[in-house]
């Protein structure tokens, strides 16, 4: 039974090839294949769940293939089994059924057809990965693709300045999310001493010391930045409304549905990790009902109709956070599938709420009172009423305590490494290749040193490349150089092999050099690829869109490249005292993605530059 | 401020507002969409200088582009020998061909950067602060929450005073602010604050104020022209407000100080002391270019190449008939007068193929009786007749005993913590079951706007007033008898039914019915101030069958026969279904003869929809008629189809005059086709008449379905997929963006962005005084807003109207196409590939003479 768990993988990534390669004029064949796979995988899936059912619903774990081990490091593909696993694969599978066959009407002679019924496959792959994981590394393979995902369908209509801007946004948010379970998967190794799967992750009461707790409350708390992000609890909430921008339909099955309900799944798998902190307990509890409370409040208030779906949504979620904290799995598994209907439902048919309401009001219209306002409770009323519009401010305080000190730090540093980086560069970059050969000759001590200062170069060359405003080609270099940095910091920490910096260092060269020849294809262009704008270079160079898109995935390690399992090994080689060395790495990992998508968004999204044809105001 | 310090300067207040609200869309709440000229506050002008000078100023792209010409002129869309006629006539013989290698290949700068927005632009460059995205979010947000007419469930706490003093009172009251800055917070409570005192601070001189709020609000025209227009015509709001454009400004501006407080301390200074340059004055002269001239040439071409097909074949079919006999009486089945709408073209070609005996007229689909309605239980009134007419009268609904069913789905309360929790637990439930429904077994439901709906068909109308002082808010509740019959005899002596009445008369009004679609309202009845004309419709027959009526117009030389009755009907555009009224007070022999003729219609509404199926590509054109009609009628309540029909698109043509000008011509359901017959006018003034609504209706379509196809993105509504309804009064597309008024690209893909062609069937100097009748009217004509072509109908020949006069158009082709069979014609239909203009437009077709 174990081994037929691949398969539920295997389906959509197949279709995912064959629909990449279809032409796009042939909706039919392309919606069909999405269709058609969808459906195969949810009929699969309801036979196989069926014959679990029969045979006693155990719980499965098989390992499918171990990429990469070395000593007690093993990479491994492993995936899992079990209720949630169940509940999460058939909801996931009916909803994006359903809203690809709305869709293949729906969708039906819009510019980015193929793109759309792409992502979507590549979204399903992503989460049914997600779903099936049997480890944190699988898991992570998966929610990675889910964040491009979401990247791309925000930003589905690439030539207005509102979706490139809200796209940029969201996924920076998502980003954070991505570390923290980066370091989660950093930590855990610590604790087990080994890669450990779902299945074994209830902590043997004999290494239950004081230290391991102190750590498993951290990789808690890790876990709860990561579910707060992709599932939009506070204090990120803010970003659900605002990723709204792609399509009705698409909107539905991500953010009605199911890419904002796997937070909620991954508290539930981690569940045993914690299950027996009570102070962590405490704390999902009260940040489940803040959030419940606080979205619920904020979505009376909403005057367009998805903006009221999406808080009434994240409210329900709150709801769920409580009940795995209480322990009501079975409970929160039936508000997920039915919230996800209701919330897929709702949006899809979201635009006849104007016709539906406005008939209603004809015939059951009262006029609002104009109330009394000399009481205590309207003063407090008018005061929730104004915050609730200002949506608590989140989202002004979340970029402002968030990314605005990186954001100054990196303008800070711009202009006097702009004047000096063409000599600092080959220095540091000889520094660290001397460190890196006398690794074996020269003292712990000034190792340990070296291993600070090149990930603390490699750190300010990607703010620095997050804050440029000039040349796309000199952000671009920065993120090669920093990967380079990174990866020989990380050599200098450990005895790392030059084969593992090869792992490593694979994926990244290439990305880079194709990223580079496709920045200077579009320079070409006129001349003219300057990052303090938007120039939407996507509306006559889209195979350059493309390349560079996947450069840059490439460049920041995404599952397709063997850097990403290179990133894997290289947290490994980090000891858990190094606490500094590893926020520094962290950092750099977001904002290595962040600043890649930003050269991307700026120069392949917004309005084309040349007004020579009609378009978009900035506003709209 | 002092007064006279204030009317002693350049700038005055209200005239920047006033100057600013003419310019600004003028669309108003979506729920009704009335079609208008989308660039109305040029209209004084001529129709090339008008276009271009609002190119110049607010940057629209306002004819195709250069590329799209040619490409059309290579498919032959774009005809040589008329692009040649066009050169040589607006140009010169000699010029000829170097014009045409402009035409073809000559290369152009065809940038059109703005002149709006350049001295805001000031504010990055200077500061590198982005204002936009600083003050919109939020100002969108609250604006949205003023108005908003029904979705959010706590509403915003409203003061009598307006959105002003809302804004003040909530500061005042509440223990936090929308506003950081204590500067402003105190500028908001200070009554002293007026918008000279905000622009002196932020502006800081009154030669840039203009200047600044032009820029200001034409960075979000959307939210700012739905705020004028509200403040104008409050009643467009079910749930009024009050607003006016000035405090809409005043907040505005109040967020941009506070926004520049916040993020440069009090280090910023106005903007006019950093200028070293007069303020540009955004509407002066624009000189034509070269461009421009290739432009119009090229627009010209595109459209003589259609016209001229038209001209060619109302010619040929004029002199066949003449060649052949003269009409001969025979007795008709009866009697149908349709909308003028261009959609109704070929319903009408296809009755009167399937019952050859019958007659078919075209009159504005208000059927000539205005009044407001009401349905039963209903709290408003809906006013049925064109925008711009304020009616007297009053038509009530009773007995429909219909209950308006619920949604449950729709309740707020799923958006509630508690009650959402149960919603979601059991409701969600539900609603996978009703998501399989709505994918697998599309039907009718509450949440789809079906056109039959408006009025119960079994319901009684208050159509008769017998006491002028039984009123209601003023208006005067049914028609006299004097009443109904000035408007009967209206309208049959405007379309030419003075005898030889059919033992029916059919007035079929129209609607659509549509789905998961905030543009439903434009899809209804242009003429009905975008709703369905069902009321209408049965009104009108009611009034022409009343005895009293009858008599009256007997007394006027109208004669209708005791066997002649009348019978309202609408038909369903979208599902191509008709629904007719009172068919129980027929007698029995009328039913008899009304149950042959719907067995016609039902044939003739499988035709019609076999023809429309064309342009679908998920219907299969050469399946049973059966499965063709239950597929265009699951479209029209599919949650899933964003294009249920295809509105008014390629609408281009208007006729005035009798329908045998058009009869045996395949036009494509392109021609709004008015019945007139000169005959019974000889001195044209019944043409007066009919002459006022077709600018204003007709070439207000036209011209909405032309800018919202040259420039989709600043004058059309963009695609529809994206888009959030705000506030129940418009659509955006994301949760912070800008309103978008026009059309939708889903309803403009297949539409040539050709001006109207009005051909009028009357002797030159009859259609001028016609037109002339009042500037109002005449400005469409002289300014070149549609086109006009006079007919003699003696000598048949066509006179085009330039520049104040008419003179004689000879067509060129002089030859068209014949078809045997208009199905085969529909089955060789071509899917469109992509809904780019050149692809899209490809099965447009050209003119036919029928066999």
């Amino acid at each position: 039974m174990e081994l037929l768990l691949s398969y539920f993988l295997v389906l959509p990534l197949i279709s995912l090839l064959i629909s990449f390669f279809l032409p796009a004029k042939r909706e039919s064949h392309i919606s069909g294949i999405v269709i058609g796979s969808i459906a195969l995988h949810l009929v699969a899936g309801l036979v196989f769940v069926l014959y679990w059912l029969l045979h006693g619903y155990p719980l499965l774990n098989s390992k499918l293939f171990t990429l990469y081990s070395t000593g007690s490091f093993e990479f491994f593909i492993d995936f899992h089994f079990d209720r949630a696993t169940a509940v999460f694969s058939i909801v996931g599978s009916m909803i994006a059924l359903f809203v690809s066959i709305f869709s293949r009407t729906y969708m039906h002679r819009e510019e980015g057809f193929k793109r759309y019924f792409v992502t979507i496959l590549l979204f399903f792959f992503g989460y049914q990965m997600v779903i099936f994981s049997g480890n944190f590394e699988t898991l992570f393979i998966g929610w990675e693709v889910l964040g491009i995902c979401s990247f791309l369908l925000i930003a589905f209509y690439r030539d207005r300045y509102l979706p490139a801007k809200n796209s940029l946004k969201v996924i920076s948010i998502y980003r954070l999310g991505d570390i923290c379970l980066m370091l989660v998967m950093w930590l855990i190794h610590h604790i087990f001493h080994k890669n450990i799967t779902f299945s074994q992750l209830i902590l043997p009461s004999e290494l239950i010391t004081y230290d391991h707790q102190l750590l498993t409350i951290c990789v808690s708390i890790l876990i709860m930045i990561a579910v707060a992000a992709k599932s939009a609890l506070l204090p990120f909430s803010s970003w659900l409304p605002r990723a709204m921008e792609g399509p009705t339909t698409s909107s539905a099955v991500f953010y009605g549905a199911l890419s904002i309900h796997l937070g909620v799944f991954l508290l539930l798998r981690t569940y045993p990790l914690w299950e027996s902190l009570f102070i962590i307990k405490c704390l999902w509890i009260s940040l489940g009902l803040l959030t419940a409370l606080i979205a619920s409040s904020i979505s009376r208030v909403q005057s367009t109709v998805k903006t009221q779906i999406a808080y009434a949504s994240i409210a329900q979620i709150g709801l769920m956070v409580v009940e795995i904290a209480m322990g009501w799995h079975g409970l929160a598994l039936i508000h997920f599938a039915g919230n996800a209907f209701l919330r897929t439902y709702q949006l899809l048919i979201s635009p006849s709420v104007l016709s539906y309401k406005i008939h209603d009001m004809v015939f059951n219209y009262k006029p609002l009172a104009i109330v009394s306002r000399n009481t205590w409770w309207s003063r407090w009323s008018d005061t929730f009423y104004v915050l609730n519009i200002k949506e608590w401010n989140l989202d002004t305080t979340l970029f402002k305590f968030l990314w605005n000190p990186f954001k100054k730090f990196g303008n800070r540093l711009t202009l006097p490494l702009n004047k000096t980086s063409y000599t600092i560069i080959p220095v540091m970059l000889s520094f660290g290749m001397a460190g890196f050969i006398a690794d074996d000759h020269v003292h712990h001590y000034v190792d340990h040193s070296f291993t600070l200062i090149t990930a603390i170069s490699a750190l300010i060359m990607i703010l620095t490349a997050f804050t440029e405003r000039g040349s796309a080609i000199r952000a671009w270099n920065r993120l090669g150089i920093a990967q380079g940095l990174l990866s020989i910091s990380v050599a200098l920490n450990e005895d790392f092999s030059f084969y593992q910096v090869m792992i490593y260092l694979s994926g990244i060269m290439i990305a880079y050099a194709t990223g580079l020849y496709s920045l200077y294809q579009v320079k070409q262009v006129d001349q003219d690829i300057i990052l303090d704008r938007f120039h939407g270079y996507s509306h006559n160079q889209k195979k350059m869109g493309l390349l560079f898109l996947v450069s840059c995935l490439g460049l920041i390690g995404l599952p397709f490249t063997p850097t990403f399992l290179g990133i894997d090994l290289l947290f490994f080689h980090i000891q858990y005292h190094q606490v500094l060395f590893v926020i520094l790495t962290a950092l750099s990992f977001i904002f290595i993605e962040l600043s890649a998508l930003r050269i991307y968004a700026r120069l392949f999204m917004g309005q084309y530059k040349k007004a020579d044809h009609a378009m978009a105001y900035r506003s709209s | 401020m002092n007064q006279t310090i204030n009317t002693s300067k350049s700038y005055t207040e209200t005239d920047i507002l006033q100057k600013l609200k003419h310019f600004l869309p003028s669309q108003t709440p979506i729920k009704d969409f009335i079609h208008h000229n989308t660039l109305h506050a040029f209209q004084g002008m001529k129709f090339y200088d008008a276009i271009f000078k609002a190119s110049k100023i607010f940057g629209y792209q306002v004819t195709l582009e250069l590329n799209d010409f040619r490409k059309l002129y290579s498919q032959g869309r774009i005809k040589e020998n008329i692009l040649d006629h066009v050169i040589i006539t607006g140009k010169s013989f000699d010029s000829l061909n170097a014009w045409k290698e402009k035409l073809i290949s000559g290369k152009y700068n065809e940038d059109q950067s703005p002149r709006v927005g350049m001295l805001r632009a000031f504010w990055k460059s200077k500061y590198k602060i982005d204002l936009d995205n600083a003050v919109q979010p939020i100002l969108f947000r609250v604006l949205c929450s003023y108005l908003d007419q029904g979705i959010s469930l706590s509403r915003f706490p409203l003061h009598p005073d307006g959105f002003l003093a809302s804004i003040r009172e909530l500061e005042k009251n509440s223990y936090t602010s929308f506003f950081k800055s204590d500067r402003v917070k105190d500028l908001l409570l200070d009554d002293q604050t007026d918008l000279n005192s905000l622009l002196q601070i932020i502006v800081g001189h009154e030669d840039y104020f203009e200047q600044y709020l032009f820029d200001q609000q034409f960075s979000h025209q959307g939210w700012s022209g739905i705020v004028a227009a509200v403040e104008d015509a409050p009643h467009t709001l079910l749930d009024e407000r009050k607003i006016t454009f000035h405090d809409l400004i005043m907040i505005e501006l109040l967020l941009e100080i506070d926004a520049l407080d916040d993020q440069l301390g009090y280090s910023w200074a106005p903007i006019a002391t950093s200028m070293d340059h007069p303020p540009i004055d955004l509407f002066s002269n624009v000189d034509r270019n070269e461009l421009n001239e290739v432009m119009i040439l090229w627009q010209n071409a595109f459209e003589w190449s259609y016209y001229d097909d038209v001209l060619s074949g109302i010619k040929l079919q004029r002199s066949k008939n003449t060649n052949t006999s003269k009409e001969i009486p025979i007795e008709k089945t009866f009697q149908a007068i349709f909308c003028i709408d261009e959609r109704e073209c070929s319903i009408r070609r296809h009755i009167e193929h399937i019952d050859p005996r019958c007659e078919t007229l075209g009159s504005p689909g208000f059927f000539g009786v205005e009044f407001y309605f009401q349905a039963e239980g209903g709290l408003f009134y809906e006013k049925l007749c064109p925008a711009p007419v304020t009616p007297k009268y009053l038509i009530k609904e009773f007995d429909s005993n219909q209950k308006r069913k619920h949604e449950i789905l729709y309740s707020s309360k799923s958006q509630m913590l508690i009650t959402g929790t149960l919603n979601t637990l059991v409701l969600g439930y539900y609603a996978c079951i009703r998501l399989i429904q709505t994918l697998f077994f599309p039907k009718m439901s509450p949440a789809i706007s079906n056109a039959y709906a408006h009025m119960n068909k079994q319901s009684t109308l208050t159509i008769q007033n017998d006491n002028p002082d039984h009123k209601e808010n003023n208006l005067q509740i049914g028609f006299t008898i004097e009443e109904m019959a000035t408007r009967v005899e209206n309208l049959l002596r405007g379309i030419g039914l003075v005898q030889d009445f059919a033992s029916l008369v059919y007035t079929i009004a129209h609607g659509s019915s549509s789905a998961n679609n905030p543009h439903h309202s434009a899809h209804d009845c242009g003429a009905c101030s975008g709703r369905p004309g069902s009321v209408n419709a049965r009104v009108f027959a009611w009034m022409a069958n009343h005895p009293e009526v009858r008599s009256i117009l007997q007394s006027k030389g109208i004669q209708i026969p005791v066997t002649t009755f009348f019978v309202g009907g609408m038909h369903d555009t979208a599902a191509d279904q008709i629904e007719f009224y009172d068919e129980q007070k027929l007698s029995d022999h009328h039913k008899k003869q009304h149950q042959a003729n719907l067995l016609n219609f039902n044939d003739a509404l499988n035709a019609n929809a076999k023809e429309r199926s064309r342009r679908f590509s998920s219907i299969n054109t050469k399946q049973s008629l059966k499965g063709v009609r239950k597929s265009i009628l699951q479209r029209s309540v599919s949650m899933f189809e964003p294009r249920p029909e295809l509105g008014h698109g390629t609408n281009s043509l208007c006729i005035v005059g009798r329908r045998s000008i058009t009869k045996k011509l395949f036009l494509d359901r392109r021609a709004f086709l008015n019945s007139y017959d000169y005959r019974n006018d000889p001195d044209g003034s019944l043409l007066t008449g009919v002459m006022k609504p077709i600018g204003l209706v007709c070439g207000g379509i036209n011209l909405e379905y032309y800018f919202s196809r040259v420039d989709n993105y600043k004058l059309g509504a963009g695609t529809k997929l994206p888009h959030n309804v705000m506030g129940l009064i418009g659509v955006a597309n994301s949760s912070d963006g800008d309103l978008r008024p026009g059309l939708p690209v889903q309803m403009i893909e297949v539409h040539d962005p050709v001006r109207l062609l009005i051909l009028v069937e009357h002797k030159p100097e009859i259609v001028l005084k016609a037109i002339q009748s009042s500037p109002e009217i005449y400005e469409w004509y002289i300014n070149e807003w549609v086109h006009l072509i006079a007919l003699d109908p003696v000598t048949n020949q066509f006179y085009y109207f330039h520049d104040g006069v008419f003179s004689v158009y000879l067509p060129l082709n002089n030859q068209v196409q014949d078809l045997n069979n208009t199905m085969t014609l529909v089955e060789q239909s071509l899917k469109m590939e992509t809904n780019y203009i050149t692809d899209a437009t490809r099965e447009n077709l050209p003119v036919y003479s029928l066999n």
